[in-house]
């Protein structure tokens, strides 16, 4: 098997047009494997969110490629993406963005329902996932009801659900105190990283580097440096 | 129910403030619509009751009659010419004036008197009590028994009464199909006994009435009629002539209009904007949805779902609305004229079909526009 998840060659993303135009990313390539929890940092504004977008199919490159497991993901059509991005990949937000009408276990059941699943069955497996994450017992409450530990833990949740092989977290700590962010971490590199998984973080976060494998740090939309804690093939097969 | 509809409504129906807001704008304009229209079909009802309640086959008519209760009289040629055409099995006189009645109470009420021809009876209504031979008593009239009936003092057998100075007597009650329009009771008696106690012109024939010998050969008697420069319409046909007049020559058929309208322009503002509220409050949960997976089919047959669903349950609550509403009216107001028809009922389901359409249209349209990676940036 493949050992690299995701290999981004010469992404590059401006915005708006040409007289106001603002380069977001410039010229990034980089590998994401599987077993590995790979950090993007860097300051405000350096383009990490937008180029996580782009390697996980939500924000089309103007220039570059990405491909995941071999397939080049900007070249499918917007329902194959759709597939990939329910079936391949999860994500947490920044802000979480659960339903607020909807309880903490339907919450975590959309990536199922959206895979077919039957309803019940997947409020069932909605449960085991929250048992993972400690919520077990907060299921029939509105998300609103929970603190935002819990509330990011639902959404960690909801990531895992629907077993992706791929899961991005954009700032999962940055609206936590300390000890809950390093615990989240803690969690996600203990409990949820596994071989067979690849994990890309975004943070600010410089109290959670000791869980990485490789951290890698953007500045003005280029990725400056690459630090490696753990090795992995570069792009070849285990 | 798929599970991605039962997410669509549990959106919809949790968010109780707003679901309700929607729910009262659409009930709100279908209770509008249909108060609207069914008033307009029940003033156009009873604008062709005479034409219901005389159970004539052909009317004969002056062109320029609009409705059976302004009648021009027809000189006595039409009557003979007419019973020589061809196919025309018999062709009898009717006579409709109005008169005052003299109550026992000593209060006066106007009414319609039908003069209905002497040999035949030709268009007699069916009698609830009396017999008909007793049109032939002396000063002997039957009330219609319809909404307007009690404004006689509820007259029965043998009630007595003056009209225009002479005595007239109860001998009968007649049944009719519909109440007419304009509020006043209807005496049925002989078509001499009217021209005698009714001051008339030099002409007395309101109406020709004609039963063919077969339906085959009604074409035929309109051409000889129209030959004559009278007009000889088949009930169906006076009674459109009728509704044409009241919908397009009268303030009536414009103003229901225009209040249809202006019930449905404030039903699609309200029930739309409403929706583009709640859609632009959950675009955040919709572009999430999206980003997790669902594909854009799916958002749409969500949006749809959730329109449909609010504009049915509206649906059902504003005709709930308006019928109690008439029937409550009718409590009070016997000869309330709205009636809730088919026709009605249709047009509203297509007016809150068209509101339901246009709600998710701009729904879909935001829906469909919106970039994850907008809410992926937070
Ligand atoms: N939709 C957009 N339109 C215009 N400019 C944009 C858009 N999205 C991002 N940018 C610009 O691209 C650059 C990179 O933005 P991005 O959100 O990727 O930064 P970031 O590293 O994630 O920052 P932060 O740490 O604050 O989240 C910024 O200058 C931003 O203003
Ligand atoms: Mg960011």
């Amino acid at each position: 098997m493949e050992r690299v998840a995701i290999r981004a060659k010469g992404l590059v993303k401006w915005f708006g047009d040409e007289a106001t135009r603002t380069i977001a990313v410039r010229d990034a390539s980089f590998e994401a494997h599987y077993g590995e929890m790979l950090y993007i940092v860097g300051p405000s504004g350096s383009g990490k969110t937008t180029l996580l977008s782009m390697v996980s199919g939500i924000l089309k490159p103007n220039e570059g490629s990405v491909s995941v497991e071999g397939r080049d993901l900007w070249q499918m059509t917007d329902d194959e993406i759709a597939d990939l991005r329910l079936n391949k990949i999860g994500f947490v937000f920044q802000d979480y963005h659960l339903f607020p009408r909807l309880t903490t276990a339907e919450n975590v059941a959309i990536p199922l329902i959206l895979k077919k699943m039957e309803w019940n069955k997947a409020l069932e497996v909605a449960l085991e996932y929250l048992d993972i994450v400690g919520l077990k017992d907060r299921a029939q409450l509105p998300p609103v009801k929970l603190s935002g530990g819990e509330q990011q833990r639902v959404a960690i949740a909801r990531a895992i659900a629907g077993r992706p092989d791929i899961l991005i977290f954009d700032e999962p700590t940055a609206s936590l105190d300390g000890d809950t962010g390093r615990k989240i971490v803690e969690f996600i590199k203990t409990k949820i990283l596994n071989r067979e998984r690849c994990i890309i973080i975004v943070t600010h976060d410089s109290r959670i580097d000791e869980y990485a494998d490789t951290i890698m740090k953007m500045e003005d939309g280029k990725i400056i440096g690459v630090e490696k804690k753990t090795e992995f093939a570069p792009g070849v097969e285990q | 129910m798929s599970g991605i509809l039962k997410i669509a409504l549990k959106l919809l129906v949790n968010d109780k403030s707003k679901f309700a807001a929607l729910l009262i704008g659409i009930t709100f304009a279908v209770f509008l619509m249909v108060m609207m229209t069914s008033m307009f079909s029940g003033i156009l009802a009873r604008s062709s009751s005479s034409v219901y309640n005389i159970g004539a086959k052909i009317w004969v008519m002056d062109p320029a009659v609009n409705n059976a209760s302004s009648s021009i009289p027809m000189p006595d040629y039409v009557l003979s010419t007419a019973r020589s055409i061809k196919g025309v099995k018999y062709a009898e006189p009717i006579y409709f004036g109005g008169a005052q009645v003299k109550l026992k109470s000593g209060v006066y009420q106007a009414v319609t008197v039908v003069g209905l021809d002497n040999a035949t009876l030709y268009g007699r209504p069916n009698l609830i009590e009396g017999n008909i031979a007793d049109i032939y008593g002396e000063n002997a009239f039957f009330v219609a028994k319809d909404a307007e009936y009690s404004k006689l003092e509820n007259p029965k057998v043998g009630t007595e009464f003056e009209i225009n100075d002479f005595r007239g007597v109860v001998v009968g009650l007649a049944q009719v199909a519909s109440s007419g329009l304009f509020g006043v009771p209807t005496l049925y008696t002989t078509y001499s006994r009217a021209i005698t106690y009714i001051p008339s012109t030099r002409f007395t024939t309101s109406f020709i009435l004609i039963e063919p010998k077969s339906e085959a050969d009604t074409p035929y008697i309109q051409e000889q009629i129209h030959k004559l420069g009278y007009e000889a319409l088949t009930r169906d046909q006076f009674v459109k002539k009728i509704t044409d007049f009241y919908t397009y020559k009268t303030g009536i058929g414009m103003n229901i209009l225009m209040m249809t309208a202006i019930s449905f322009i404030v039903g699609l503002s309200i029930s739309g904007q409403t929706f583009y509220t709640f859609i632009l409050e959950n675009l955040e949960k919709f572009g999430a949805l999206k980003a997790i997976g669902a594909k854009g089919s799916e958002l749409i047959s969500m949006i749809l779902f959730q329109a449909s669903f609010t504009a049915l349950i509206g649906y059902g609550l504003g005709v709930g609305l308006a019928s109690s509403m008439i029937i409550l009216a009718r409590i009070r107001i016997p000869d309330y004229a709205a009636q809730v028809t088919y026709t009605t009922l249709g047009f509203a389901f297509v007016m809150v079909l068209i509101i339901a359409g246009f709600s998710s249209y701009i729904g879909v349209r935001k829906v469909l526009q919106i970039q994850p990676f907008d809410i992926f940036r937070g």
